[in-house]
């Protein structure tokens, strides 16, 4: 066999039943590339969901009833089985968010109230999701803080060098993705902590792109907090997390108040609830959990190894095809150093361009800054194509995308 | 490929797309205004010369997909010499062309756009010049 053929044969099915992937499975021509956005759901995760919805449906921690009580085990246990899936050995550190934004701004507004002064330090990296990026920003520009970016080196990996250089001892914060959105780069975590760890600051690892594609281990990353979202790796929409050192939780202020949340309500001061619900104010999301932890046992039946092998054969097999097509350049890494992320330019054409004429051949890519814009302007281009790569995709995925960057080339008159 | 994506990929949109008409820094205009697509991070700047209520000159510089550049070049093209009442007409009938409202006086090349049409998410790309437009006529100090 060639070489084409061997890679393409190693990435031929998808590691899924495509059966258990409704949405995929009753559109045939569809090729769905956008994963890094959002993952589409198997019905295991939808049947949980309904499942809760029709068998157990209360409001958990309230009522003295069965039923409120089938609730409240629903939510815990699926709080159990997601810290499971993660690596987290103290199950009430994880705390449910809508997601990745929503946990690192809750984050940021409790070091805005408690720990950073002016003449303090903030450094994130230069590729960061904006999500990782404006609520640091915003903290420091509120209290007098230094915003620092710690730069990239060539071939779009984070400078080390450049981020020593960055972490100075009044350093409060060191914030930084896992895995780049944008471009795919897997970042080296446990040098990042060795450099953040020189000061005191907070450690925040941004798990987004992390947790959906390789074991996340989090409790081994060694880092104080760290960010997820549901919907990215199979698990419904409005449901994510964030996970904090004991201590720091212990110490940090609520985020929100309301029900759920409180010990003791006094007309003139309040005590707060224990870990986790000290900030999980209001009713909860627990279908999302519950659909949630379906997804990690979805997962997990798979073996996240699989998963990562699987994405790393895709991107091998795509990345040799793309040379066919001329005028592509993909940004970041070698594709070893990447997830499942390829993310390119084709000669002048712009990207909203490409994704039209893709689109028309029923391949879906994500067009544009990819709410990385502080990345882009250092990559000097506006906006890239970003095809992204998950358990249900194969080697036709990649093979339509081919033709469809063939054809754009054709169709925007380049000869 | 679609009919409908021949329709919005015209050769007339990829002539302007490649050699955009009044591509250029006005130095001496009335007024100018920046037009921004936070979607994809497009970017125009249009600058407009007023000669009593005559549009004597108009140009854009920027970045933007084919749709957005075409459009603007077309743009610079159909209201250059026009009166600020004409300039009004000529935008409401580009207006209601991308929105599928009908192509009711159109002329010239601008016929080309009437594609966008078929593609809703586009609408914003074609009028990110047209607005730039608008408001440096409003910025402009006659
Ligand atoms: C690296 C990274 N961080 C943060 C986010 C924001 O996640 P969400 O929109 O689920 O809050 C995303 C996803 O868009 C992401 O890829």
């Amino acid at each position: 066999m060639n070489p084409l053929a061997i890679l393409r044969k190693d990435c031929e099915r998808p590691i899924v039943d495509i059966d258990d992937f409704s949405l995929l499975d009753e559109r045939d021509h569809l090729h769905y590339l956008d994963s890094a956005a959002t993952t589409q759901k198997p019905r295991a995760v939808l049947q949980a969901m309904q499942s809760y919805y029709e068998q157990h449906n209360a409001n958990p921690h309230r009522g003295a009833y069965e039923l409120s009580a089938q609730s409240t085990e629903a939510y815990e246990r699926s709080r159990q089985r997601i810290a499971r899936f993660l690596g987290v050995a103290d199950v009430d550190t994880l705390i449910f968010t809508r997601g990745t934004t929503e946990s690192l701004n809750v984050l940021a507004t409790a070091w805005r109230h408690a720990n950073v002064k002016a003449g303090d330090r903030i450094v994130v990296t230069r590729m960061e999701h904006h999500a990782n990026f404006i609520p640091w920003q915003q903290l420091a520009l509120a209290v007098g803080a230094e915003f620092v970016i710690a730069e990239l080196a060539p071939g779009g990996v984070l400078d080390l060098d450049h981020l020593a250089q960055c972490c100075t001892p009044n350093t409060k914060v060191v914030a930084f993705g896992q895995v780049s959105n944008a471009l795919g780069t897997i970042n080296p975590v446990s040098d990042i902590v060795r450099i953040a760890r020189t000061t005191g600051a907070l450690v925040v690892c941004d798990g987004a792109q992390g947790v959906p594609h390789f074991d996340a281990a989090v409790d081994a990353l060694g880092v104080d907090a760290y960010v997820f979202s549901g919907h990215k790796m199979l698990g419904p929409m409005g449901i994510g997390g964030l996970v904090v050192r004991r201590e720091i939780l212990e110490a940090m202020p609520p985020y929100q108040f309301g029900g759920d949340m409180i010990a003791l309500v006094g007309d003139d001061r309040s005590t707060w609830n224990v870990l986790p619900h000290k900030f999980e104010a209001g009713t909860p999301n627990v279908a999302g959990a519950v659909g949630l932890a379906a997804a990690a046992q979805y997962l997990d039946v798979i073996g996240m190894p699989r998963v990562r092998a699987h994405e790393a054969a895709l991107l091998a097999y795509a990345s040799a095809r793309l040379t066919e097509v001329s005028g592509v350049t993909v940004l970041g890494p070698p594709p070893e150093q990447r997830s499942g992320v390829v993310s390119f330019v084709l000669d002048e054409v712009h990207p909203h361009d490409i994704a039209q004429v893709l689109d028309s051949a029923g391949v879906c890519v994500r067009s544009g800054h990819h709410c990385a814009q502080p990345l882009m302007r250092a990559l000097k281009v506006t906006a890239t194509t970003r095809a992204s790569f998950y358990v249900y995709n194969d080697a036709d995925d990649v093979d339509a995308l081919i033709v469809a960057l063939l054809t754009t080339r054709d169709r925007m008159g380049l000869a | 490929m679609s009919a409908e994506l021949e329709e919005l990929y015209q050769s007339i949109i990829l002539d302007h797309n490649r050699r955009p008409q009044n591509f250029r820094v006005m130095e001496d205009a009335s007024g100018h205004a920046d037009g921004l697509n936070p979607l994809c991070g497009d970017q125009v700047t249009v600058w407009i010369k007023l000669d009593g209520d005559r549009v004597a000159d108009v140009s854009f510089q920027g970045q933007g997909c084919a749709i957005s550049k075409a459009s603007a070049s077309l743009m610079t093209q159909a209201v250059k010499g026009k009166t600020l009442t004409e300039t009004q007409v000529i935008f409401d009938r580009f207006h209601a062309m991308v929105t599928g409202q009908g192509a009711e006086g159109i002329t010239g090349g601008m016929k080309a756009l009437s594609g966008v049409s078929k593609f809703p998410l586009r609408v914003k790309c074609a009028s990110l010049g047209w607005h730039a437009m608008k408001a440096a006529l409003d910025n402009a100090a006659p």
